[in-house]
């Protein structure tokens, strides 16, 4: 009897995780399904940034100094850097338990609670806790079917629950949580200095050459000036704003969630538990503390009794009777960059950016 | 007691799973990763208290060391920031190496102290670092004393396949 040895396409976990992402290069990327307005983020930065290296920065390299087009380079790459790796890393999604764990977390539940009568809504499940002499409750996440850690909130666009949960930014197409809050805050910041030099650099642009031939010239000689103010002012006022916004919240340690929630503020409310009361101190553990890596193991290959279609008459190979790679081995955030991109779809109607995940909490 | 050690593959072979006992997060400290030492009862007739507590504690020890908030974290995070997290690419965090030695730290302690009890410890990153899961099992061929009353719960066919301790 021959035996046939055929390559079989491994399953891997990321293709059977639950939740509303999109996963792309194998695993490696991992996004909100709606990724319409992320798209436009790209191009309009790439727009403006290809039509003030084209334009602008020729004649004020030549006039004024070569420095500007390379700070101008340096400040472009570090925000596409900082976007993407916002964009396409884990946000911190709490895997979903697994049946065995819930089963023993439902059995907790009732014996702590009492069994609830068929056909009525069991009530909303919370666990109290103290932290640093405050006590804090944690929520039963119905879908996840977890306890929720503190500061963790359940994304309705994504379906996940996510640990230290910002907000979900339809601008970058994620979920902001603990993972890439840092990447996103310092996206905002670049972005913001990227707009202002970009904008100041082409007012005196215009400046420096209506005076040799005129306002009106000048414009038409590079009417992408024009398109670059505008996108530039717009921005400004958005961009400027929100990072003013999120250094504010950095320097207290809180998340836009819990800002919004008014968790900490108003008389009756506790503290923030999580501050440590002084500035720097906030703003180095936000921005430079240790990083958690992914707890998703997009990467890891899927037992074969678990994935699902296999014909039983084809002889296995290899590569389908490797373990589960265990999680922490893999460098699950090292190739973030893009390699292919996945089809867009249709743009979405505009939302206006961050809204607020109140509903999430509301239907939990 | 068994008198033979079964080595890990061996355990899942020849034993069936009883049940399944999940230590729980320990939130008093903040969202920092530690688990909760309170020995579980459905433990109590396989392994001793002090050996059980000593385990979670180095766990947690590993884990505050992973997260701790220094001078070298500090460091790691201003270079990679300088860097635009280029640095990742060919850097492993020091999370990450701390989550290797807690692995290894695991494998150690299965071998040596879980696996001779019929317990199997499972790495808390494998379960999203929400639990430490710990599956008893009921030996198939042993003599029978180590068929204890554990709570069955879930394990149906453990209690038929337990049995067979009681065709001793």
């Amino acid at each position: 009897m021959s035996v046939m040895v055929v390559r079989k396409k491994v399953t891997r976990k990321w293709e059977k995780l639950p939740g509303r992402n999109t996963f792309c290069c194998d695993g490696r990327v991992m996004m909100a399904r709606q990724k319409g307005i992320f798209y436009l983020t790209l191009f309009l930065i790439l727009g403006t940034c290809t039509l003030f290296f084209a334009f602008e920065c020729r004649y004020l390299a030549v006039q004024l100094s070569p420095a500007i087009p390379v700070f101008a380079a340096m400040l472009f790459l570090f925000s596409m850097a900082t976007l993407l790796r916002t964009s396409f890393s884990d946000p911190g999604v709490i895997p979903r338990a697994l049946p065995d764990e819930a089963a023993f977390i439902e059995m907790e539940i009732e014996a702590t609670n009492g069994a609830v009568p068929q056909g009525q809504r069991p009530p909303p499940r919370i666990k109290n806790f103290q932290i640093n002499n405050q006590i804090v409750k944690l929520k039963y996440c119905y879908t996840c079917k977890i306890f929720r850690p503190p500061r963790a909130s359940h994304c309705s666009i994504c379906d996940n629950c996510v640990e230290r949960f910002d907000h979900h930014c339809p601008w970058v197409g994620n979920c902001v949580g603990k993972r890439n809050y840092r990447y996103f805050y310092l996206f905002i910041l670049s972005l913001s200095l990227l707009t202002i030099y970009v904008f100041a650099f082409n007012i005196v642009y215009v400046a420096l050459k209506s005076l040799k031939i005129g306002f009106l010239e000048t414009l038409k000689e590079t009417p992408g000036t024009v398109l670059e103010v505008l996108i530039c002012f717009f921005t400004l006022w958005s961009v400027v704003g929100l990072t003013g916004f999120h250094t504010f919240l950095v320097a207290l340690n809180q998340t836009t969630n819990e800002d919004i929630k008014g968790s900490w503020t108003g008389k009756n409310r506790v503290q923030n538990p999580y501050s440590h009361g002084n500035i720097v101190k906030n703003c180095c553990e936000v921005l430079c503390g240790p990083l958690p890596p992914s707890v998703l193991d997009r990467r890891g290959i899927l037992p074969l009794e678990e994935s699902g279609s296999r014909p039983p008459s084809t002889q296995e190979t290899s590569s389908s009777l490797l373990p589960q790679s265990p999680a922490p081995t893999e460098h699950l955030n090292s190739n973030e960059m893009p390699e292919d991109t996945s089809t867009p779809e249709e743009m979405p109607p505009p939302e206006p950016p961050e809204p607020p995940q109140d509903a999430a909490e509301a239907e939990k | 007691m068994a008198t033979e050690v079964h080595n890990l593959q061996e355990l899942r072979r020849s034993a069936s799973l009883a049940t399944k006992v999940f230590i729980q997060r320990d939130y008093s400290d903040g969202t920092i990763c530690q688990f909760q030492t309170k020995f579980p009862p459905e433990l109590d007739s396989r392994i001793e208290r002090q050996l059980f507590e000593e385990t979670v504690k180095t766990l947690n020890g590993f884990y505050a060391e992973a997260e701790k908030i220094g001078g070298s974290s500090y460091l790691e995070g201003c270079l990679a920031c300088a860097t635009a997290y280029f640095i990742f690419l060919c850097m492993e965090t020091h999370y990450e190496k701390v989550l290797k030695k807690i692995s290894r730290y695991i494998q150690e302690q299965n071998e040596k102290i879980f696996a001779p009890r019929g317990l199997l410890l499972t790495d808390p990153v494998e379960r999203g670092m929400r639990v430490i899961e710990i599956s008893i099992y009921e030996d198939r061929c042993s003599s029978g004393s180590s068929s204890s009353g554990s709570s069955s719960g879930s394990g149906g066919s453990s209690s038929a396949g337990g049995g067979g301790a009681g065709a001793r």
